[in-house]
């Protein structure tokens, strides 16, 4: 992994600082110690030299090779089991774990068992990038699925990229960003935040205030509401963020209630949700009076928030447990089944199902675990998911998915009233939207 | 070192026989600590486990620092993640600067910003020279403005503790709130380079893992020279009854503010070189609970003593990541279960295991066991 010509420079450059400094700093007796240990530095360093970052060529076969020998494939599972993020993760790690028994059961993949190994990134986004480091050199899995938030998915995304691992990635996420050893099986933003605002739109509410945790998602997203609503007629008349986690919401709601908008664009995440809508019905706001669309409120956030502050708003997402279909039925009886009866489904579990199965169609057309051979399989790929028909895109690497709004019901759960007709194409750049040009 | 062996003279501050014995045992230990960290580690463990070592290096330079401010010092700190985000911030932003090449914006200021030019307070970090010198001075600087305010004021004991904790939460939100020039809560990801030389290829990686350890053995030579001195005693004083050094003719609060500023710029230090070897820095590592877990590494190991300090931070964040692969569900009890075991039988730290043990066998007075303090009298 070397190139001769900048070896010598390289390696006297490391020693340098390390054995100058310390002789420095050292006196009396310890004076030999010292110059033992920057001896023994300065010959680990001359040893070897690595490539410069101008030198093209340096990183290929640096990666690690899956190991498939024997009769078992070994796959990881990556989400945060503790900290904040545990309660949404957690449901995402049971629906992968289904969705590899239920493959085992029928006999695995090219007559492989999957191995799943599970860890944890502890909703802290270091841990991430070291925990996908060592399912990927430690354990050398054929494929990882996982992660909820942005800033976990930034945080490992060079990781796959230096070793040519793969990611599966379960959660709608803010675009606008296209990784070669990404799957995104969540929606992007032109499959969830668009057809929202485009609801919206026909329904005649066009005065809409913006509310948000403070992260890149909410950002990120409400640039992009900001730029939809100016090409198309509709006014934003305020945008508030709220740190993460944050349980204060009297003065935004009072700002969303002075403003008299016509909805409330919301991409609040967590424990946040309870605070806002407890505050928005105490201000006097109704689902009636001024509907709020979350596209961070699934079926399992319904049950922690309380469904009697939430009846009657909307939500977007791609799949509800209430959506209709065979595959659906299976799906949700299957989970209820190995988890218990009162666990809802959402929109990231399905995701995140889904994606075990697009990776098990994809290795078979591929032949092969060698994640170059199946992201070269991947374009075309079908599968008849909970949400419906789903298609990979090979360019983007995303999935074609059905935009649906819903209605939150008393009962917890959330009954669709719209849906976007057809599979949408994903496209995370908003490249076919020209009001989004000067976005990226 | 409870109490000074020397009584405070006007005598030359670095002279002072250190006993022969003592000395030759340092000597020891340290040749032992730069033979496993550059000859057995490189040969015993993977690339990644490599890795993973230099991370846990990086935490242990801090709690040198936290050996120095605290365990001699008696300076509570519970915000060394600023002084820790402070030279990880410096020392990443030059690297997404270089790695954008001249003329570019880092690749999340194209993604979330809507400038077309850097900040002027980024600009300076383009030039490697000023980011080095920054990662150490930056946090030096920050700590002797807030030094100098706090103990002139006699601020101290839990009133410090809370004050240093706040500064670490002010930062942290600061960065999430300014997504376009900072990156947010996704912090600095995806370094590629470091200062020409690819990270990706692990020779470089094994590369930055010498110059941490270098750097983690110049530290605590650094540290044990001051705390020999006879500074170092002045220090220990202070800990002790700050009203008697008042009285001795000594400012106390220069007295702290030095371990103060000493124990920011190598939390700085620490920062700076925890980039390249792990690759991101962000809020989560700046923020109250990082600051928290510098702090507990020093104490299960011993805060006294500068070798339990650096092996209990070692300890301690390996633990850490044994425990979560070993049990992915359940890590954070044993985590926890082993700091309140730790604390609670052994205040003083594991290093004063072995001179609890040895008091028990034999009545030894000129031995040297490491201060076992009871937690309360922290500050």
């Amino acid at each position: 992994m070397s190139s001769g010509s900048s070896g010598s420079s390289g390696s006297s450059d490391f020693r340098g600082s390390g054995g100058s400094r310390s002789s420095g700093a050292f006196r009396y007796s310890r004076r030999k110690v010292v110059a033992g240990a920057a001896a023994l530095a300065a010959v680990v360093a001359l040893s070897a030299c690595g490539a410069k970052t101008d030198e093209a060529g340096g990183s290929s076969d640096k990666a690690a090779k899956a190991d498939t020998s024997g009769g078992t494939v070994r796959v990881g599972l990556l989400n945060s089991l503790s900290g904040t993020m545990a309660i949404s993760e957690v449901t995402v790690r049971d629906s992968l774990k289904l969705a590899i028994d239920e493959i085992n059961a029928s006999g695995g993949v090219l007559d492989k068992q999957i191995r799943p190994i599970s860890e944890d990134g502890a909703s802290d986004w270091p841990t991430f990038a070291e925990k996908a480091s060592k399912l990927i050199k430690e354990d050398r899995v054929a494929a990882t699925f996982g992660c909820w938030t942005s800033a976990s998915r930034k945080a490992v995304k060079p990781v796959f990229e230096k070793n040519k691992s793969l990611l599966f990635y379960p959660v709608q996420y803010e675009g606008l960003e296209e990784s070669p050893y990404i799957f995104y099986t969540g929606a992007t933003t032109n499959q969830q935040i668009v057809p929202a605002l485009d609801y919206l739109k026909s329904q005649g509410r066009k005065r809409i205030y913006l509310v948000g945790s403070d992260y890149v998602f909410p950002r990120t997203a409400n640039k992009i509401i900001k730029a939809y609503a100016k090409a198309n007629g509709m006014k934003v008349l305020g945008e508030d963020y709220a740190p993460l986690g944050s349980t204060e919401f009297s003065t935004i709601s009072n700002k969303v209630k002075a403003s008299r908008a016509d909805a409330v664009f919301n991409t609040l995440n967590g424990d946040s949700n309870v605070a806002f809508f407890k505050e928005y019905k105490s201000a006097g706001l109704t689902a009636k009076s001024m509907p709020v669309v979350s596209v961070s409120i699934a079926e399992e956030e319904v049950k922690s928030i309380g469904s009697q502050y939430l009846a009657g708003q909307l939500t977007a997402w791609n799949y509800y447990q209430t959506t209709e279909g065979d595959a659906n039925e299976r799906f949700v009886k299957a989970y209820k089944d190995k988890y218990g009866q009162d666990k809802p489904t959402s929109d990231p579990m399905e995701a995140a199902y889904t994606s075990v199965y697009l990776w098990k169609a994809m290795v078979e057309k591929a032949g092969s675990f060698d994640p170059e051979k199946v992201r070269a399989a991947s374009d075309g790929i079908t599968f008849e998911a909970p949400e419906g028909r789903v298609t990979v895109d090979g360019a983007s690497q995303h999935i074609h998915k059905t935009a649906r709004i819903g209605r939150i019901g008393t009962d917890g759960l959330i009954e669709q009233v719209w849906d976007s007709g057809e599979a949408i194409k994903p496209d995370p750049y908003l490249k076919g939207y020209p009001w989004a040009s000067g976005l990226s | 070192m409870t109490e000074p062996t020397s009584a405070p003279g006007k005598g030359n501050p670095l002279k002072r026989a250190v006993p022969a014995g003592r000395s030759a045992r340092a000597a020891a230990g340290f040749a032992a600590a730069a033979l496993a960290l550059f000859a057995l580690a490189p040969l015993a463990l993977s690339d990644f486990r490599l890795g993973l070592l230099a991370k846990y290096l990086c935490t242990a330079m801090v709690a040198v620092g936290i050996c120095l401010a605290w365990g001699r010092g008696g300076l509570l700190t519970l915000g060394q993640g600023v002084f820790f985000g402070l030279g990880g911030y410096a020392m990443a932003m030059h690297l997404k600067i270089a790695d954008a090449g001249p003329g570019n914006l880092p690749d999340f200021m194209q993604l979330y910003g809507t400038a077309t030019e850097l900040p002027w307070w980024w600009r300076p970090f383009a030039n490697p020279l000023f980011t080095i010198a920054a990662t150490v001075l930056l946090p030096m600087a920050v700590a002797a403005v807030l030094g100098s305010f706090v103990f002139r004021r006699r601020v101290r004991g839990a009133y410090f503790a809370i004050l240093s904790q706040a500064l670490a939460a002010a930062l942290a939100i600061w960065l999430i709130g300014q997504q376009a020039t900072t990156g947010g809560t996704n912090g600095l990801t995806d370094i590629r380079g470091f200062f020409g030389y690819d990270l990706d290829d692990p020779v470089n990686q094994r590369m930055v893992y010498f110059v941490i350890a270098a750097a983690l053995l110049l530290l605590v030579a650094l540290a044990r020279q001051l705390i020999h001195s006879r500074y170092g005693e002045l220090l220990v004083a202070v800990r002790d009854s700050e009203e008697r050094v008042r009285f001795l003719g000594y400012d106390p609060a220069n007295v702290k503010l030095v371990a103060y500023v000493v124990a920011a710029g190598m939390a700085g230090l620490a920062g700076a070189l925890f980039v390249p070897a792990v690759g991101i820095i962000s809020p989560a590592m700046i923020g109250i609970v990082p600051s928290i877990e510098f702090v507990i590494g020093a104490a299960v190991g011993g805060r006294a003593s500068l070798a339990g300090a650096v092996l209990g931070a070692i300890g301690v964040a390996w633990a850490r990541t044994a425990l979560s692969e070993e049990f992915p569900g359940a890590w954070t009890y044993f985590q926890g279960l082993l700091f309140i075991v730790a604390l609670a039988f052994l205040p003083g730290g594991l290093a004063s295991l072995a001179g609890v043990v040895k008091r028990r066998r034999t009545a030894r007075p000129t031995g040297e066991p490491a201060p076992a303090l009871p937690l309360g009298e922290a500050a």
